[in-house]
C-alpha cells in the first residue's frame, strides 16, 4: 500500500460525481484527506455587474435567476432591499403570498436534497420516492405562480398573482399528502440502520467550528447553531407565524438530513397556517416607481440553503448603483474544507452534497466578447479540444505525448 | 434603550473619533457606520470582541471615483446588523485581511481582488476567485469604467 505517500487528485471542473463546475485539489495519503482546496468560479456570470446596467424591473428577473432552485429566495432579498430603500408599504396578502411561495420553494429544494443525498450513498429508492413527491409541490407552484421554477410572482410593491379559494384548497390537499409521506422519511431517516450508520460521524462540524466558520442554514443548525434568518430578522410574513427553528447536536450529515426533513414538517405547518391567516385585501402597491430615490439597504432571507444576502445602493435613477449577492453556499465552503479533513475520500461525495451546495449561487456572474470583431467568443468544438490539450500541456500533462506512448507499447507488442 | 441606540452609545462611548452623526440607524435591525481606513482596526476588533458580533455575512465592495469602499456586514444571530464602512484611495487600494477573525472570509476577500483590484494583505495562499485562471490583468470587471464594450445597452 502506498500509505506513506502523499497523493494530489484533482476532482472536476468536469467530474460525473459533480452536479456543478466546481474544482476540488484533494490532497491524500492512502485514503485519507489531508486538505482540500476548492476553486469556485465556474459558473461566475457578471450577474452584479448586469444589474448595475439594467433597469430595476428587469433586475428582479435577472436575479430570480441566479439560481434555478432558490429562485424566489434571490428574487424577495432583492426586491425587499428595493422597497426598503424607496419605503414602499407592501400590502399584507402580498407579503403572506411572497412567504407562501417562500415555503413550499422550501418544501421542493429540501425534497430535491433528500434524493440526492439518498444518490450520493447509492440509496437510490430515496431518490426515486422523494422526486415523485416533489411533483407534487412542483405542481403546486406551477399553479400558482404560472411556472416550475423561476417563478416570477414578484413584482416591487408587491406580488403579480393573487390566490384564489379553489387554489388554497388544492395547496391544502397536496401539503396533507405531502405530510404524510415526509412523516414516512423522518422514519426512514431516524430508523433505517443502512441511512444512519452511513452517515453517522461523517463530515463533522462541531459547534465552535460552526459559529467560527460563519456555516449558514441547516449545515450551521445540525452542529447546534439556531441560526434562522426568519426568527433572527423576519421579513414578509414571518413575524406573524408560528414555527420552530429546528436544531440537532449530531453535527454530523445525518444531523444535516434530520434537520432538513423536520423543517419539511415544520413548512407544511406554516404553509396551513399562512393559508388560514392570509387577510383579503390588495396584492400590489398601484403605480410602483420606476426610479428608486438614492439610499441603500441591505436584506437578508433564509433559503433552503441558509442565509442569503442582498445589498443595494441606489443613486435616484431607473438603475442601481450597486448590487451585491452574497449565496448561502459561498458561507458554507470553508465549513466543507474543515468537514474533509481527515475524513475518508470515499465520504467526499455525501459530504459536499450535505451542505447542499449551489456553486450557480454563489458564483453568479462574464461572457467574454471580442471588443473590436464583436464576435462572441463561443469555440467550435476543434478550438476547444486544442485548448484542452494547451491547458494540460502547460500543467506538465501531455495527452498527446502518452497517445504516442501507448501506441509505440502497442505496437512493440 | 432599544438594542441599535445601546450599540451606538458604546460604539460613541469607546471612540472619540465616532461622533453622533457618524452612525446612522437607519431602521431598527439596521446600524450603518462609516470610519476611516487608519481606524477601521480598532472598530471591527471592538465589534466583534466587545459586541460580539460573531457573524460575518459577507463585505460589499464599492468604486467610489477616486476610492475604493468596502462595507461589512455584521450580525449577532439575532439582533441587529452592523455595517461598518471604510474606504481606501485607489491608487493604493491595500486592506488587512478579517480572516484572523473570520476564516470564512476567505471568499469575500478574494473576491474584492477579482472584482475591484484591492490588495488584501494577509490572505493565505490559495485560488483566485471568482474570474478564470487566465482573466487579462488589470481588469477588474466591478470599477465604474470597466465596460464590457459589446454589450446590448451600449449598442442602445
Amino acid at each position: 500500500m502506498h500509505n506513506s505517500k502523499e497523493f494530489k487528485i484533482p476532482i472536476g471542473p468536469q467530474h460525473p460525481a459533480l452536479k456543478e463546475p466546481e474544482s476540488f485539489s484533494v490532497a491524500l495519503r492512502g485514503e485519507k484527506i489531508l486538505g482540500v482546496d476548492i476553486r469556485l468560479g465556474y459558473n461566475h456570470r457578471g450577474i452584479e455587474k448586469a444589474c448595475e446596467e439594467r433597469s430595476y424591473v428587469q433586475d428582479i428577473y435577472l436575479i430570480e435567476r441566479i439560481c434555478g432552485i432558490c429562485s424566489h429566495a434571490h428574487a424577495t432579498a432583492f426586491i425587499q432591499a428595493v422597497e426598503e430603500i424607496a419605503h414602499l408599504a407592501v400590502p399584507e396578502r402580498a407579503l403572506y403570498i411572497r412567504t407562501l411561495v417562500g415555503e413550499l420553494e422550501r418544501v421542493h429544494s429540501h425534497l430535491l436534497w433528500l434524493g440526492v443525498a439518498g444518490h450520493e450513498i447509492g440509496f437510490d429508492t430515496l431518490l426515486m420516492y422523494t422526486w415523485r413527491d416533489r411533483e407534487i409541490v412542483m405542481d403546486i407552484l406551477a399553479d400558482l405562480t404560472g411556472n416550475r421554477v423561476n417563478y416570477g410572482i414578484n413584482s416591487i410593491g408587491g406580488v403579480r398573482r393573487d390566490i384564489s379559494p379553489a387554489q388554497v384548497k388544492d395547496v391544502l390537499k397536496a401539503v396533507d399528502k405531502l405530510e404524510e409521506r415526509t412523516k414516512y422519511y423522518i422514519e426512514v431517516a431516524t430508523e433505517e440502520t443502512t441511512i444512519i450508520k452511513r452517515l453517522s460521524g461523517v463530515g463533522v462540524l462541531a459547534y465552535d467550528d460552526a459559529i467560527k466558520l460563519d456555516a449558514v442554514g441547516p449545515t450551521a443548525r445540525a452542529s447546534g447553531v439556531a441560526r434562522d434568518v426568519r426568527r433572527d430578522d423576519p421579513y414578509a410574513a414571518y413575524d406573524k407565524i408560528q414555527f420552530n427553528v429546528i436544531t440537532d447536536t449530531h453535527s454530523d450529515v445525518y444531523g444535516r438530513t434530520v434537520v432538513r426533513v423536520k423543517e419539511l414538517m415544520e413548512s407544511y405547518g406554516m404553509i396551513r397556517e399562512i393559508l388560514k391567516k392570509m387577510p383579503e385585501g390588495p396584492i400590489a402597491i398601484k403605480a410602483p416607481p420606476r426610479r428608486i430615490p438614492a439610499g441603500e439597504a441591505i436584506s437578508r432571507y433564509e433559503a433552503p440553503r441558509g442565509e442569503d444576502v442582498h445589498y443595494v445602493k441606489s443613486n435616484g435613477t431607473e438603475k442601481p448603483e450597486r448590487v451585491k449577492v452574497r449565496a448561502p453556499t459561498l458561507a458554507n465552503v470553508q465549513a466543507v474544507k474543515h468537514m474533509l479533513k481527515d475524513r475518508f475520500l470515499a465520504d467526499m461525495p455525501i459530504v459536499i452534497a450535505a451542505i447542499d451546495p449551489c456553486f450557480s449561487c454563489t458564483d453568479r456572474s462574464i461572457a467574454i466578447e471580442d471588443g473590436k470583431s464583436r464576435k462572441k467568443n463561443v469555440m467550435t468544438w476543434q478550438e476547444l479540444h486544442d485548448y484542452s490539450i494547451k491547458w494540460h500541456r502547460e500543467r506538465g500533462f501531455d495527452p498527446a505525448e502518452i497517445n504516442r506512448k501507448f501506441h509505440k507499447t502497442m505496437e512493440g507488442k | 434603550m432599544s438594542a441599535e441606540e445601546s450599540i451606538k452609545k458604546e460604539l460613541t462611548e469607546a471612540f472619540d473619533f465616532i461622533g453622533e452623526d457618524k452612525i446612522n440607524i437607519q431602521r431598527p435591525g439596521r446600524i450603518f457606520i462609516e470610519v476611516g481606513q487608519e481606524n477601521f482596526a480598532k472598530v471591527f476588533d471592538y465589534a466583534v470582541r466587545q459586541l460580539k458580533f460573531s457573524h460575518l455575512c459577507t463585505i460589499t465592495g464599492f468604486d467610489e471615483k477616486e476610492r475604493l469602499a468596502f462595507m461589512y456586514h455584521l450580525t449577532q444571530g439575532p439582533g441587529p446588523m452592523l455595517n461598518i464602512k471604510t474606504s481606501v484611495p485607489k491608487e493604493k487600494p491595500v486592506i488587512k485581511s478579517v480572516t484572523p477573525y473570520f476564516p470564512g472570509a476567505d471568499c469575500y476577500e478574494r473576491e474584492l481582488e477579482d472584482l475591484f483590484g484591492a490588495t488584501v494583505e494577509g490572505l493565505m495562499p490559495g485560488f483566485r476567485y471568482p474570474l478564470p485562471d487566465n482573466w487579462p490583468k488589470g481588469q477588474h470587471p466591478l470599477l465604474k469604467d470597466w465596460k464590457q464594450d459589446t454589450s446590448e445597452q451600449k449598442k442602445g
